[in-house]
């Protein structure tokens, strides 16, 4: 940094900013997403206790129910418990990527939005790394989860907890691009009720995450469809085959393709000159 | 016609407004507004609620981009050369802007990392800012703990962390009491003459503006009147700027109708 001395005072002249300060500003946002997690006690406890809940009760329950066959990744017959596992990591990722829009839509509300977007670094570099931030916190989740599962007799094998990190991040990605995307889009906390009816509901329940695919074409065809177009199911399979080890590269493809998608559509979104916010002179105490 | 617009002239101020527009949708916010900030100067940008100058702050901020005119932050257009730009600007948000959860110094640690300063020189900046405005003995306390006034200096003590040229408060005394409104205006003012910061100090409160101040008076979306208190006081043929004010203010809003 170089410095100019004037009459007055010193200031800093402009700056390149190396890859050294883009690191340190990546690190910093992460940094804070993390920090403010632990602080907040009930949201990791609730975090903990929503797929806890579905495991050990819902699970529990429509495991004499529910029968499933052999189907990848799985080599014999296993437990609903395994087979929902994946089902709820994935909604761990969905629930966290939503917590960190309706956080996203508060801090525009009150401002603190706009400490972010003010920094010299690039929009789309400041929306990734916040992104980013959201995935560490969803990471810390789902493998606290995982880690709780194991004791209810849920046991991939060591190496998945290992291969089933770059689908959790990818995933996580995924659904956080989602999230941010629809940030720009809510225009008050209030609406956010909205979201839940509106899109975690319908995500979770049509996709793979509770039943194999061939169980739901088996009851509705129509529903079979919706489940097949919805990314999230997707993300499921990524993660189920990913905590075995193994790569689906169908899932791989879409869970890629959606995250462009997203990203693309989110960083439009805050983009400054062609952007939501700049049609509707927001964000953050929108007044003239 | 009251309006003395005075054009600026200088690329290296440490803001320069020139000419710059902006509508939402069919209405339009701004209107053909100059103004310049030259380093180690403070002006105070005066006008009603809705006046266009939260709009003007989000321009200049880069919140959105400029369609018309131009606006330069010690010579770099926001637009084109927005890293530049905003590495030489500190704000002050109208809105409350600090992490609740988070301690003066994890807030500022933040700030210093998005202007990509790494975590030994934020410390030590962020010690020296805080120093500055006198919170230097509240470094480990959680926000939520700050009363109104505590959290406004430290928002400007994070405002200049990075050391820029410029810095834009935006209706920064709402909602305090006189003695910490009275107590952020020197702090600002203590800068403008030690740091040779350029300042562009925004509100609707008369009260906040000195009789060396230069002003500019915003009315709805246009720029009123540019230049020195007691230019404005003999324009508007006034005794008080709260005379004066309202005589533009309300000049202005008959013209319209």
């Amino acid at each position: 940094m170089t410095v100019t001395r004037t009459a007055t005072g010193t200031h800093a002249t402009a700056q390149r900013l190396g890859a050294a300060s883009y690191l340190a500003c990546f690190s910093g946002i992460v940094w804070r997403e993390v920090l403010r997690f632990l602080h907040q006690r009930e949201r990791f406890l609730a975090a903990l206790v929503r797929p806890l809940v579905w495991l050990f009760i819902f699970a529990a329950g429509f495991r004499q129910v529910l029968g499933v066959s052999i189907i990848p990744p799985y080599e014999t017959y296993v437990l609903y418990e395994v087979f929902v596992t994946p089902g709820l990591v994935a909604m761990v990722l969905l629930f966290n990527a939503m917590q960190t829009s309706l956080s996203m839509v508060h801090d525009r509300e009150t401002g603190t939005m706009r400490t972010l977007l003010v920094s010299p670094f690039p929009r789309s570099f400041l929306l990734v790394s916040k992104l980013m931030g959201g995935v560490a916190v969803a990471l810390l989740q789902a493998y606290a989860f995982l880690a709780v599962a194991y004791f209810w007799e849920i046991e991939p094998p060591p190496l998945g907890y290992l291969t089933v990190l770059p689908a959790l991040v990818l995933s996580g990605l995924m659904l956080g691009a989602l999230a941010l995307f629809m940030s720009s889009v809510i225009r008050q906390l209030e609406n956010f009720a909205g979201v839940m009816n509106f899109v975690i509901f319908p995500m979770f329940f049509a996709s793979s995450a509770l039943y194999p695919l061939w169980r739901i074409k088996e009851a509705s065809p129509l529903l079979y469809e919706i489940c097949r177009i919805n990314p999230f199911t997707y993300a499921v399979e990524l993660i189920r085959f990913a905590l075995y080890a193994q790569v689906e590269p169908v899932s791989l493809s879409v869970v890629l393709g959606f995250t462009a998608a997203f990203l693309a559509a989110a960083i439009f979104a805050y983009n400054p000159s062609k952007g939501l916010l700049a049609r509707r002179g927001e964000p953050g105490g929108g007044g003239r | 016609m009251l309006s003395v617009p005075k054009g600026p002239t200088e690329q290296t101020d440490a803001l320069l407004v020139r000419g710059v527009s902006h509508r939402f949708g069919a209405m339009l916010a701004l209107d053909d507004v100059s103004l310049a900030v030259p380093r180690g100067g403070l002006v105070v940008l005066l006008g009603p609620n809705g006046a266009g100058k939260s709009t003007l702050f989000a321009l200049i901020t880069r919140l959105y981009d400029n369609v018309t005119g131009e606006i330069r932050i010690l010579g770099h257009d926001v637009r084109r050369q927005p890293a530049a730009a905003l590495q030489q600007l500190g704000v002050v948000f109208q809105s409350r802007s600090l992490d609740a959860d988070l301690t003066v110094l994890q807030n500022l640690a933040y700030h210093a990392a998005l202007h990509g300063i790494g975590r030994g020189p934020a410390r030590r900046k962020a010690l020296d800012a805080l120093a500055k405005v006198g919170m230097d003995d509240r470094v480990g306390a959680k926000v939520r703990t700050l009363s109104g006034g505590q959290a406004r200096r430290v928002e400007i003590a994070r405002a200049l962390l990075h050391d820029p040229a410029c810095l834009l408060l935006d209706e920064a005394t709402v909602g305090l009491d006189v003695a910490s409104r009275e107590a952020a205006l020197a702090i600002v003012r203590g800068l403008v003459k030690e740091r040779g910061v350029g300042v562009l100090w925004a509100t609707h409160l008369v009260d906040e503006v000195a009789d060396g101040d230069h002003v500019v008076l915003l009315h709805e979306g246009r720029v009123r009147f540019s230049g020195p208190v007691p230019d404005l006081l003999e324009l508007a043929h006034a005794q008080t700027l709260r005379d004066a004010y309202m005589r533009v203010t309300v000049h202005a809003s008959a013209e319209a109708l």
